[in-house]
């Protein structure tokens, strides 16, 4: 399971943070816990279980309870001198990268699921518990406040 | 580039490598391979282990250690994680993980561990004493596909007409190189096989043996006999050694 989804749920817990080293902690974690919540879970909702959306789930979870208990004690983007030479990807991609963390944490987290993710709205109202009409507002919220920014 | 595009690009990120090794060490590691590199066999030997003994090995001279992880993953897609130091009693423990393997090549690989040092067979001696004597051939591909070779000694295990056969941790001459290192001569061997020599006997005993077994090496150059078959020693009253069995009782 790590294996396979660990570059999705660390792309995922980096765009959510927004630095390198918080997405490694919010993934390491994430798996953890869903490796410890998979031992007590009978074999039928293993089998039902719809590994991504879970795994983004808790992933969102640990991110949104280090959110609390940091109170949003992140290293500002601009500060990392080499984006690409700390695991940020391409970049060209930098600014937009900055765009989606300077984002209010519900427009980020639903446009990320949506475009960075490519999960559908369903999906979406799964993972963020809201009705798929709301995470597809907030989706197009966050896309026209990025496109203000990045004009 | 659409802002939709560039979004979707972000997600174009590689974890850092410390985290799949990081979550295995919180998780409890019962599930994961390690492995190490070990310096006191024949060659030196990367080797990977669990709870129920050694899973894989592969010469470390020719291949680098991310030839034998890289290898380890695509052929059991489970976590392989470096260990500190291989465990003295590993090998001598003579246990193996083999479930990834057929029960076919299970009992051809098991039965050519036992085959002991200094000694060899033929793959018709493996395969009739897994109780499959036709199988001959697939005794062959089973001991080329092994992935614990030198520790399962498929190097042990010949050809019945003197060829030494292949060997996939470097070929015929890497077999004859660690059959010699063991204390067989092998060009002796292949010279006796070429003669259509199968079999050792004693005139004191009347017990034939394959050449290489302990009890042939030991008997006096002039109670020596050889034959060239199993009819031709049984013609002459001999009887099957029962510790090297060179053919069924």
């Amino acid at each position: 399971m790590v294996e396979t989804h660990q570059h999705r749920i660390y792309g995922f817990a980096l765009s959510l943070s927004g630095n390198p080293a918080d997405a490694e902690d919010i993934a390491q974690d994430a798996f953890i816990r869903a490796h410890r919540a998979l031992a007590g879970y009978e074999p039928q909702r293993v089998r039902e279980l719809k590994v991504s959306a879970w795994l983004h789930q808790i992933a969102l979870n640990v991110f949104r309870n280090r959110v609390r208990r940091k109170l949003r004690e992140t290293v500002p983007l601009d500060s990392v001198a080499e984006p690409h030479a700390n695991g940020l990807g391409p970049d060209e991609l930098h600014d937009l990268r900055a765009a989606v963390h300077r984002l209010p944490p519900r427009y980020r987290e639903a446009v990320v699921l949506r475009h960075v993710q490519g999960f559908n709205y369903d999906e979406i109202a799964d993972v963020l518990g809201v009705p798929a009409g709301t995470a597809k507002s907030d989706v197009h919220r966050a896309l026209a406040i990025l496109k203000e920014e990045l004009s | 580039m659409s802002l939709t595009d560039q979004l979707a690009r972000l997600g174009e990120v590689r974890a850092p490598a410390s985290l799949l090794p990081a979550v295995m060490a919180a998780v409890g590691t019962a599930a994961a391979d390690r492995y190490g590199r070990l310096d006191d066999e024949v060659w030196p030997l990367w080797i990977a282990w669990n709870r129920d003994g050694v899973s894989a090995v592969m010469r470390a001279d020719v291949n680098d250690e991310a030839a034998f992880s890289g290898w380890f993953r695509r052929e059991f897609d489970r976590p392989l994680l470096r260990a500190d130091s291989v465990p003295p009693a590993l090998t001598r423990s003579r246990r193996y993980d083999l479930r990834e393997v057929t029960a076919f090549e299970r009992d051809v690989l098991l039965k050519t561990a036992e085959i002991p040092r200094g000694q060899v067979r033929t793959y018709g001696w493996v395969a009739r004493e897994i109780g499959r004597p036709a199988a001959v051939r697939a005794v062959g591909t089973a001991l080329a596909n092994n992935p614990i070779p030198v520790l399962i000694p498929c190097h042990r295990v010949i050809r019945s007409d003197g060829v030494i056969g292949n060997y996939g941790a470097g070929g015929p001459e890497a077999k004859r190189e660690i059959l010699a290192r063991e204390g067989v001569d092998p060009v002796e061997m292949e010279r006796l096989a070429r003669e259509g020599v199968r079999f050792f006997g004693s005139r004191t005993t009347h017990i034939f043996c394959v050449p290489t077994c302990r009890h042939a090496r030991r008997v006096q150059p002039r109670h020596h006999v050889q034959f060239h078959s199993e009819a031709e020693a049984r013609t002459h009253g001999f009887r099957p050694c029962k510790v090297c069995r060179p053919a069924a009782a």
